[in-house]
């Protein structure tokens, strides 16, 4: 069995896709009284939209005949097979429920997903995993880059534009100074970055062929994966009230007031 | 709390201030954080729930942004339809074997619901489409079925609903268009009014008198764009419905197979009638939605506008107003949705309960629209806000597929006669 990094990828290339369930990106956050986190009880939820992006991706691939099955995972407690059928209706294959509730789910971090990924990397035999750049609730922006450290895999970050040729993945990515064109071996980790593709709507047709899709229950520790956290959060707060400005008559005014509050 | 509450304020006022563009506002439709009280998306199940988000998603990018240009400019948004089309809305409750995507009413009546929230006029439009392709689809025969369908669901051709005459109205039966049969052919003579699409569509399912006076002399006729006969009158000039042309429907001599005949000869007027009970629940959600982004509207703007040096949103009057339509808006929902799962169900009730939710919800919904408006003060006066449209928009649907008056005596009917049979 020739290691993984020497497989070649060919028609039955699977694609792992992560999929995270976030509250919604038009709601208004709020901050819970006892500031411990954000208030997320009978708050909108939907797929994080960079997410949305990598299922895309996924089903363009498969679209192009170059990947054989597309699998969505998600990580959390029994809402988020919600988020997983938007990605079976959107045209991934199955999907696999990774349960994690409770204290574990809140405590639940890019360190924890990316070794439940690496496992189910191994277990799937998958060949390529997609994943939004970071998730618009925490920001983090590891998961990818861990995943691919935890499996030994080159990794092609913030990709703005994904083209397999043969057993190689071209990625562009969109980084500080401009684009960056890289060339990497499968079986590699993408992360998708905003301009990767624009997510389909999901049709009526395939909402209800969704329903027929399976979704798998997996526990982390069937993975032989520890979810808790070396990271306890102290507290949550709102950033600090927009304070007004002074508005100054002469720029000897302004001087003197950028003396006063020492910035000069 | 108060100090999130106050940030929640300070961020709003820096991205959305009085007298900004209209897409500032209707971001304000996509702030789907809305209390769990007026949430459409409540007893759903998952399923519905992903055909919901669906429609709001289409609604909020595809439609939302170009209502009111569709409106000033009376543009019959085909580009924009077919795309609605592509994703299955074309045929909502026409069966899956000539390409409808074969949904239950409920389904649809929360489709529309959603799709509404972007534009009210269209979305009827779609919905009075939906009506035609499933008349053809319930009670055409196989090859009829496969010569229009497939291409109405695509929306490649458009259809429009035939009934209503200069002479009649809520008195549907009395219909003059004549049909006579010679050899192959019914020779069409008489003229349609207000019909939706009309001048625009491609297929008109046209409801015409083959036989004797009243229901029973009733036919229906599928008839094709381009037909010789077949002209229009002008298009007219409406208060909203605007993204869809009005027009009336002239038959001179106009030839039409017989083929093209729907169902048996009599059978017409059965066959409107029931096209209409789904129809009533359709643009009974099509309110809804509109009473939904109104009530969204109206809360956004309270929280801004200021006066007698608070916000309105801390008047007790306003507060209590708010509730009262977010409660009114939640019982019509509920009777609506009623009403499609009866008539999905086929149970006795159904045809009263879609005359009395559409009585109900258009006039409540025509009310919160409007009381929305009022809590915008001038400014839901001005065209540069949204409000205005849906309050125009939804005026007409208290009125035409049922008017408040015909559903009235459509219910007494039900209830006398039941009341008799005592």
């Amino acid at each position: 069995m020739l290691p993984l990094r020497f497989r070649r990828v060919t028609m039955s290339a699977r694609v792992l896709v992560g999929v995270k369930r976030v509250i919604d990106y038009a709601v208004k956050i709020r901050v819970k009284p006892d500031r411990t986190g954000v208030v997320t009880d009978g708050v909108k939820h939907s797929m994080n939209p960079f997410c949305e992006i990598a299922v895309e991706e996924a089903v363009k691939l498969k679209e192009k005949k170059l990947v054989k099955e597309v699998v969505a995972v998600s990580c959390g407690p029994q809402q988020v097979q919600e988020t997983i059928r938007t990605a079976l209706a959107m045209g991934a294959d199955r999907g696999i429920h990774v349960e994690v509730s409770g204290k574990d789910y809140e405590t639940l971090g890019p360190l924890q997903v990316s070794k439940i990924f690496a496992a189910l990397a191994k277990k799937e035999q998958a060949d390529l995993i997609i994943l939004g750049k970071q998730a618009i609730d925490d920001d983090c922006n590891q998961t990818g880059q861990m995943t691919a450290a935890l499996l030994d895999w080159p990794q092609g970050t913030f990709a703005s534009e994904v083209t397999l040729e043969a057993d190689k993945l071209k990625v562009v990515r969109e980084i500080d100074g401009g684009l960056e064109t890289i060339k990497i071996k499968l079986p590699a980790v993408v992360t998708a970055d905003l301009r990767l593709n624009t997510p389909r709507y999901a049709t009526l047709p395939n909402i209800m062929k969704a329903k027929k899709k399976k979704i798998v229950n997996v526990k982390p520790a069937d993975l032989g994966v520890d979810v808790s956290s070396r990271l306890e959060v102290l507290k949550v707060d709102e950033p600090p009230q927009r304070q007004s400005g002074v508005k100054v008559e002469t720029v000897h005014d302004l001087v003197e007031k950028l003396k006063e509050a020492g910035r000069i | 709390m108060a100090a999130a509450m106050a940030l929640v304020r300070g961020v709003r006022f820096g991205s959305y201030s009085i007298g900004r563009s209209r897409s500032l506002i209707f971001n304000s439709l996509q702030r789907r954080g809305i209390a769990a009280c007026v949430d459409p998306s409540i007893g759903l199940t998952d399923e519905q729930k992903e055909f919901q988000k669906v429609a709001f998603d289409f609604a909020a990018n595809e439609m939302a942004p170009h209502m009111a240009e569709w409106d000033q400019k009376e543009i019959f948004p085909v580009e924009a339809m077919r795309k609605a089309a592509q994703l299955g809305f074309g045929g909502i409750y026409v069966n899956p074997d000539v390409g409808g995507s074969g949904l239950s009413r409920l389904d649809t009546s929360i489709i529309f619901e959603a799709l509404s929230t972007g534009c009210v006029s269209t979305t009827a439009y779609i919905s009075i489409h939906n009506m035609c392709a499933w008349m053809i689809d319930t009670f055409g025969n196989n090859e009829q079925r496969e010569k229009f369908c497939p291409d109405l669901c695509s929306m490649q051709k458009f259809a429009s609903y035939c009934l209503t005459e200069p002479g009649s109205g809520s008195d549907a039966a009395s219909l003059l268009t004549s049909a006579k049969l010679q050899g192959d052919h019914y020779i069409l003579n008489g003229s349609k009014a207000f019909i939706s699409g009309g001048g625009d569509t491609d297929v008109y399912v046209v409801m015409c008198r083959t036989g004797e006076k009243g229901p029973k002399g009733i036919s229906c006729v599928v008839v094709e764009k381009g037909t010789a006969g077949l002209s229009f009158g002008k298009k007219e000039k409406k208060v909203g419905w605007n993204s869809q042309p009005t027009r009336a429907v002239i038959f001179e001599d106009c030839a039409v197979p017989v083929t093209n005949r729907l169902g048996a000869e009599g059978e017409g007027f059965s066959i409107a009638m029931k096209g209409l009970n789904g129809g009533r629940i359709n643009i009974a959600s099509c309110s809804l939605g509109a009473a939904h982004a109104s009530v969204l509207l109206a809360r956004d703007h309270m929280c801004v506008r200021k006066q007698f040096g608070e916000t309105l949103s801390n008047s007790q009057f306003l507060q209590f107003k708010l509730a009262e339509m977010a409660t009114k808006l939640v019982a019509s929902r509920l009777l609506v949705r009623q009403a499609a799962v009866a008539l999905q169900e086929g149970r006795p009730d159904a045809v009263s309960l879609c005359s009395m939710a559409k009585l109900f919800v258009t006039d409540e919904c025509f009310a919160i629209c409007n009381q929305a408006l009022q809590i915008h003060g001038g400014y839901g006066y001005l065209k540069d806000y949204a409000v205005q449209q849906y309050v125009r928009d939804i005026r007409v649907h208290q009125i035409l597929e049922g008017n408040d008056f015909f559903c009235l005596i459509h219910v007494s009917e039900i209830l006398y006669v039941k009341l008799l049979q005592i």
